[in-house]
């Protein structure tokens, strides 16, 4: 008896450390910053092509209002409700952070202190950025005005709530290697911005339960993760986006007009906003990608 | 009319048509044309977003005579096709209308006129040239979205 309570205690303390192996943050090395001087020009076309002022402006926020990034919208989710928080030039906000900060929270998700980001931050997209880019994009991040709103505590319940769980989840969804092969250039270019900065994924791909990516399901719609609704399937399957043109798609992420001169409404509406900025290269590239990904019956 | 006289009236217009109620088939005959107006925007954005993705060759007559008419849909008098009683609630899937227009309002009158400024912006850049009229469908299809986003329910 005393002996399997000994193994016990053993294979628990076992279990223990290999919990907190899993669980524990990664950091980039502080070295991949080095040498990189941030470009505030080619930091504006991250800011626009990873979508920021999305979910980091104040909620409603229109024209120049877009570039106030005090945070505060709220999303609503199976997991908690998720407050987007402060990453304006402001001490409430990334004031203090470093470039290497800025990495390591959007290919790690972990913050400055080493805590876990709830992947309502769309690390698991933005892992796939090149360190260059972040590093303009900070430049371009520190020219805007500086926001005081303070930020608002996620409302999250058991298990999410303890931070360190959330190392296990990114042990399980946290993957960089690219969803669809390709050598096409044009399609790479794409797969950049819509793997990668664009994070389309994080609304156009269904969730297992735990909240990861179905990537058998890559880009093919499903419920929406934030509200009513259902979000479209954009791979090229006659249930998704198979009668457009690539010039229709970048017509789309240019003016927001559908090949019927409908319009995008709900949350692309602010999506289209930012992809109008990207120069119709970048667009072409989206389209191209679009067209290049398996065609997948749309998910429910 | 003068696009300056025009734009004052959309928004005495979009000002004063909401407060009427209406009969049950006059609520009908609203939504039906309003929305027949909706598509006569397409049918004009059609010809100018056709040239503006390259799928029509640019003919400067054609995306002038486009946008023109476009413009005079978009500044028409719509002051008896939005009466109360019309909305999502009241109709169901009759209407996109969400009840946001008339509890929100005049939020719908500022977006209506942020809407004709686009068109009048496009209508004076579509007999321009190609890269002109690519310039201008941004803002025009941008104050679209903005009112859809709003006060049209998602499909």
């Amino acid at each position: 008896m005393r002996r399997l309570i000994r193994w016990l205690v053993f294979l628990g303390l076992i279990g223990l450390a290999v919990f907190w192996w899993i669980t524990r943050p990664n950091f980039a090395d502080a070295d991949v910053v080095a040498g990189l001087t941030g470009d505030v020009e080619r930091g504006e076309r991250i800011f626009y092509a990873g979508g920021c002022a999305s979910c980091h402006a104040a909620p409603d926020a229109e024209g120049e209002d877009k570039l106030k990034l005090g945070g505060g919208l709220e999303f609503v989710t199976a997991f908690g409700t998720f407050f987007a928080p402060n990453i304006s030039p402001h001490e409430n906000g990334i004031a203090g952070w470093s470039a290497l900060d800025l990495v390591n929270a959007m290919k790690h998700g972990v913050s400055p202190d080493g805590q876990h980001y709830f992947p309502a931050f769309p690390y698991t997209s933005y892992a796939k950025a090149e360190v260059a880019d972040i590093v303009d994009l900070k430049a371009y991040l520190d020219t805007l005005e500086p926001v005081a709103v303070a930020n608002l505590e996620h409302e999250v319940g058991f298990p999410f709530n303890i931070r360190r769980s959330l190392g296990g989840w990114k042990f399980l969804f946290l993957k960089v290697d690219w969803v669809v092969e390709t050598e096409d250039e044009m399609v790479m270019k794409g797969r950049y911005l819509v793997e990668g900065l664009g994070h389309c994924s994080d609304c156009h791909t269904s969730r297992n339960p735990l909240g990861g990516l179905d990537l058998g399901n890559w880009l093919a719609g499903g419920p929406n993760p934030d509200g009513k609704g259902s979000i479209p399937n954009i791979t090229p399957h006659e249930s998704g986006i198979a009668a457009w043109s690539e010039a229709d798609i970048a017509e789309y992420l240019n003016s927001g007009f559908t090949p019927e001169f409908d319009v995008a409404g709900g949350s692309m509406t602010d999506v289209v906003a930012n992809t109008g900025q990207l120069t119709p290269e970048d667009r072409a590239a989206i389209a191209a990608y679009l067209k290049a990904v398996p065609a997948l019956e749309r998910v429910k | 009319m003068t696009f300056r006289t025009k734009l004052g009236a959309v928004a005495v217009i979009l000002s004063t048509g909401f407060a009427g109620a209406a009969m049950a088939q006059d609520v009908g005959k609203a939504v039906e044309a309003r929305q027949s107006l909706m598509q006569l925007y397409a049918h004009y954005l059609g010809t100018l977003g056709g040239m503006a993705k390259g799928d029509m060759d640019y003919d400067a007559a054609k995306a002038q005579a486009a946008a023109d008419s476009l413009l005079a849909m978009m500044t028409a008098d719509q002051s008896n096709m939005w009466p109360q009683g019309s909305d999502t609630e009241a109709l169901g899937d009759k209407t996109a209308a969400l009840p946001a227009i008339w509890t929100t309002y005049p939020a719908i009158a500022d977006k209506g006129k942020a809407a004709a400024e686009a068109a009048a912006a496009l209508a004076s850049a579509a007999g321009t040239d190609l890269a002109s009229l690519q310039a201008a469908m941004g803002g025009v299809g941008a104050s679209c979205g903005a009112c859809h986003k709003d006060f049209r329910q998602k499909r």
